[in-house]
């Protein structure tokens, strides 16, 4: 008999399980912190982030108390350095590269120093921004997430007027429906973003589809240029025998459903749970299953963990929650009864000659709920997609985002820009597209005159 | 095991670590609880005539630097702030209870002779081993014509232990004030009156900080602040030129010196010794973590006399004297270029910006477009700044390349007072 059902564990359990797992540091914490960075000259962690913060210069101002300059130097090179600060996996990115590891191990805490320098703004609400003088250009923003915003803000600065079009009905992309809950506690994705649109001139306008109410070519004729961040809205399917049962779900709209609860309690959830893929969506979806109170979670992984998309420290993480982490395996069908999931087989996975081959070893879980978390891929939008050149299921850019329309600039997870699928990657991707906007807005208008 | 007793211009302790005359040594209860952990002995904090002293609050401001509190320590208290009476009471009482231990009274009272008779006496009664003249509190105390207003004046200095030779027979060590132009002379004057020793330093004139808010200097007394007396870890490289200025000083040879100022550990401990000081006095470091830190500079000291093979104190006491010396006397031949390990390179970058900008462009920050730092040999004039900034032990090193010979600055052609050369003479 399957079991998925709501509430199985009391609200002052799930408020715990899903409150902020990395809190700010406590002043003194933080001073300690910031004293142990060795204001590396042109320094390697700097070049590590996408966004290029400047990090001994922010620590630098931390560590003299000047905590506003400090938000400056991080908020400028990085609008969504609050959230950054609190979903990169720095593992793999500055800490990654911090010159501590070498010295002793144990690189600065860079990550906690910039929520700590961050969340003074939220607190205080200090303006850090203005903007410059009206340019007269107009243009279109289509994703309201990271990518799309931090474009959104950075044309703001400039003096252009920007109106930001998004599906769905609140802003913040996957800040507000994919990160993990207890990455972003207490609505944070929110107050960023009214922190974000308080410089002006950004008009937001949720509810719209590109592909369904809103078009392209209606677009670039109403606009001075349109820049797309439409993320990667679709997921990859198994195709394994019983992916239509009941019970089987994408793990990002399990995600989103536990973002959007009013009530943790309401979000119904599997006794044995079975998590696939490798990558931070399989693991934030196995956690939170298990958050939610879930008794088994098994994250099942068809190769080895270096090959995992998932940061080592997330993968840790994963294991501390009580995650069973299967490597080498992978799902040959799904089983169930009436309709329902009840069994999920896997079978052993080898390497032969590059190739990744079944073992025909095999074994099953019983399972009430499956989760699929191998990877999103780009959602088509019917004919104003195909208006785009694509490369590999994004829209292909060249460094500065621009598509292979005149007037028209994609990046973020729908485009071909940068290394990772990370929000830190979206926000690089915006501003330099904004940038770029910029001076081809400007370079056209003198050509014009 | 190496032996720690101290000999000490005629009084004897198991150790040469010494509570300063500071709030650690202000009563008996402390002082007993400063035996008990096993300091060696204790100057008093210093005594002066009824009606006593009386403090404000607060006293203290401190130094923060890279997360250490109290890397320097100021002070606005003034002496003892309870009746004499009590003070000579507890002296006794301790001394009865602890006979082994270094008890020395500091005192302070006015410029006149009558004064010092009187109190001499009276201190001389409890069996307390010795004296200190507190020529050094540089604020209040002084605006009355007391503490460093004395201390600076040599003519003072010399008369008031002369006095006090004449009025005691306890061995009389007089406490320098570091707000002077050459310590020296004030060593020189105590040296003329016939002190049997002399401490220093005490605390040196300072505003430690000053609040931004309330426009006004730290401490601060109800929004007003005065100078007052720096200490701690800070001012160690100050004490210990003074300590070393008066140890090569021909005009007071073999004057016994009790070292102070921002001793903290053995370590400190030993260079204060190996410079000319015989016994060393804590306030700071006792006042920051306690009592029991003296513990760790017994053991600490005592091990490392192990480890170089010296059994008494008298062993190292005074030994890097003869190598402190005048610039002048020093070998311009030697030449030093840095070596960066590039094993141990931890790839920071400091050493680079701090050579390239302010120093002498000689450490290259990339080799074949990679991050890359290593000296350029001819361009480094040996200033070692790269190995200070160096965040990692050993990774830059100086090695020695000149040829080994010796020429000073008497002699060089750059000086226009140079020595003529000593020619062999044409017999
Ligand atoms: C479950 C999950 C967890 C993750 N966790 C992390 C993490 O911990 N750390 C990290 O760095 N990264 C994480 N990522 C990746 C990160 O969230 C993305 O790389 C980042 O959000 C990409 O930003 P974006 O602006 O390109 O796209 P998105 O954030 O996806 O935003 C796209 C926006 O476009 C809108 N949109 C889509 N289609 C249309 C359309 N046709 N018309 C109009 N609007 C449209 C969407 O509604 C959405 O608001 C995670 C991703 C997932 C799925
Ligand atoms: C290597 C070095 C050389 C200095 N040379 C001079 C000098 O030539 N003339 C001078 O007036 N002060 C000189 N100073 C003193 C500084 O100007 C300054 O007064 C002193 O270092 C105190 O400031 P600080 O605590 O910021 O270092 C020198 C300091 C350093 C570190
Ligand atoms: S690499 Fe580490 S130590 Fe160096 S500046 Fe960056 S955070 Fe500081
Ligand atoms: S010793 Fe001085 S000159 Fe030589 S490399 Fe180091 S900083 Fe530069
Ligand atoms: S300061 Fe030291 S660790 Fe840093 S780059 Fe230079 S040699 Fe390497």
């Amino acid at each position: 008999m399957s079991d998925i059902k709501p509430g199985r564990l009391d609200d002052i359990t799930l408020a715990a399980h899903f409150s902020d797992i990395a809190p700010t540091l406590a002043p003194s914490a933080a001073l300690v912190e910031a004293d142990r960075c060795l204001y590396c000259y042109d320094a390697p962690c700097t070049q590590a982030c996408p966004t290029h913060i400047d990090v001994p210069a922010f620590i630098l101002k931390i560590k003299t108390g000047n905590l506003k300059g400090a938000a400056s130097e991080i908020l400028s090179a990085n609008i969504f350095g609050g959230a950054c600060a609190r979903v990169c996996p720095t593992d793999i990115l500055c800490e990654g590269s911090c010159v501590r590891h070498k010295l002793d191990d144990q690189p600065v805490q860079i990550g906690a120093l910039q929520r700590y320098a961050t969340d003074w703004v939220y607190e205080s609400g200090q303006p850090l921004f203005e903007r410059k003088p009206d340019s007269g250009f107009l243009v279109a923003v289509v994703g309201a997430g990271p990518a799309g915003l931090a474009c959104a803000h950075t044309l703001a600065r400039e003096g252009h007027k920007v109106v930001v079009f998004d599906a769905h009905p609140k802003a913040g992309g996957l800040n507000e429906y994919g990160i993990a809950a207890y990455k972003m506690a207490d609505d944070f994705a929110q107050k960023e973003i009214d922190y974000l649109l308080s410089i002006g001139n950004i008009t937001v306008r949720t509810g719209m589809r590109l592909g369904a109410n809103l078009h392209l070519p209606q677009l670039q004729q109403d606009f001075d240029a349109v820049y797309l961040a439409i993320g990667l809205g679709g997921v990859k399917t198994l195709n394994t025998e019983g992916e239509q049962l009941a019970g089987v779900l994408n793990a990002v709209d399990f995600i989103a459903t536990i973002r959007q609860a009013s009530q943790l309690a309401s979000v119904p959830v599997g006794r044995n749970v079975v998590v696939i893929g490798g990558g931070n969506t399989a693991v934030d979806a196995a956690v939170q299953s298990k958050r939610l109170g879930a008794e088994h979670v098994t994250l099942v992984y068809r190769r080895g963990e270096e090959d995992m998309s998932a940061s080592p420290e997330e993968l840790a993480f994963a294991r501390q929650n009580g995650i069973d982490v299967r490597l080498w395996a992978r799902p040959n069908r799904l089983l169930g009864e009436h309709g329902q999931v009840n069994t999920i087989e896997l079978e052993g996975t080898v390497y032969c000659d590059d190739r990744l081959l079944g073992t025909g070893t095999t074994y099953t879980l019983p399972v009430d709920m499956v989760l699929k978390a191998i990877g999103q891929a780009w959602l088509p939008l019917g004919p104003d997609g195909e208006l785009l050149e694509m490369t590999d299921g994004k829209i292909a850019t060249d460094d500065n985002g621009h598509t292979s329309l005149p007037g028209v600039w994609a990046g973020g997870d729908c485009s071909t820009t940068g290394q990772f699928d990370l929000t830190v990657q979206a926000v690089a991707d915006g501003q330099r597209a904004a940038l770029s906007i910029d001076q081809t807005l400007r370079a056209n208008s003198r050509a014009a005159a | 095991m190496a032996d720690l007793t101290c000999h000490f211009a005629g009084i004897t302790a198991p150790n040469p670590f010494w509570l300063a005359s500071a709030p650690p040594t202000d009563k008996a209860y402390n002082v007993n609880r400063a035996y008990e952990a096993g300091w060696g002995g204790v100057v008093w904090k210093t005594l002066g005539l009824d009606p006593h002293a009386v403090n404000v609050s607060s006293r203290y401001g401190a130094t923060r630097w890279g997360g250490q509190r109290i890397a320097g320590l100021n002070n606005i208290e003034l002496i003892t702030d309870r009746p004499l009476a009590v003070n000579l009471a507890e002296i006794r009482e301790v001394k009865k209870l602890w006979p082994d231990r270094a008890l020395i009274v500091s005192l302070m009272v006015p410029c006149n002779e009558q004064d010092w008779k009187t109190i001499l006496s009276m201190v001389e009664d409890t069996g307390a081993d010795a004296v200190e003249l507190n020529f050094g509190c540089p604020h209040g105390m002084s605006e009355r014509g007391m503490g460093a207003a004395v201390g600076q004046v040599p003519e003072y200095v010399e008369m008031v232990t002369r006095w006090v030779k004449h009025y005691s027979r306890l061995p009389c060590l007089v406490k320098l004030t570091p707000n002077i132009t050459d310590v020296r002379i004030s060593a020189r004057a105590a040296y003329k009156g016939g002190a049997d020793a002399v401490s220093l330093i005490n605390t040196i004139n300072s505003i430690v900080a000053v609040d931004l808010d309330l426009m006004a200097p730290l401490p601060s007394v109800d929004g007003k602040g005065t100078h007052g007396g720096y200490c701690g870890p800070a001012v160690k490289p100050i004490a210990l030129n003074m300590v070393a200025e008066i140890a090569r000083d021909q005009e007071t040879p073999n004057l016994p010196i009790s070292g102070i100022g921002g001793v903290s550990t053995w370590r400190d401990a030993a260079e204060f010794m190996v410079l000319g000081a015989g016994s060393v006095q804590v306030c700071t470091a006792a006042m920051h973590y306690g009592f029991r830190i003296v513990e760790d500079m017994k053991d600490g000291l005592a091990n490392w006399m192990d480890s170089q093979g010296y059994g008494r104190l008298d062993d190292f006491i005074g030994r890097a004297v003869p190598n402190v010396t005048d610039w002048k006397y020093l070998n311009m031949n030697y030449d030093i270029k840095a070596h960066i390990d590039q094993d141990a390179c931890i790839q920071c970058g400091l050493c680079h910006i701090a050579c390239e900008d302010t120093s002498h462009q000689a450490i290259t920050r990339e080799k074949d477009s990679k991050r890359h730092f290593e000296v350029i040999e001819e361009n480094c004039v040996g200033c070692n700044l790269c190995m200070h900034v160096c965040p990692v032990d050993q990774c830059i090193t100086m090695h020695r390349v000149d040829d080994g010979l010796y020429a000073n600055w008497t002699t060089h052609p750059n000086n226009p007072a140079r020595e003529p050369e000593q020619k062999p003479s044409a017999a």
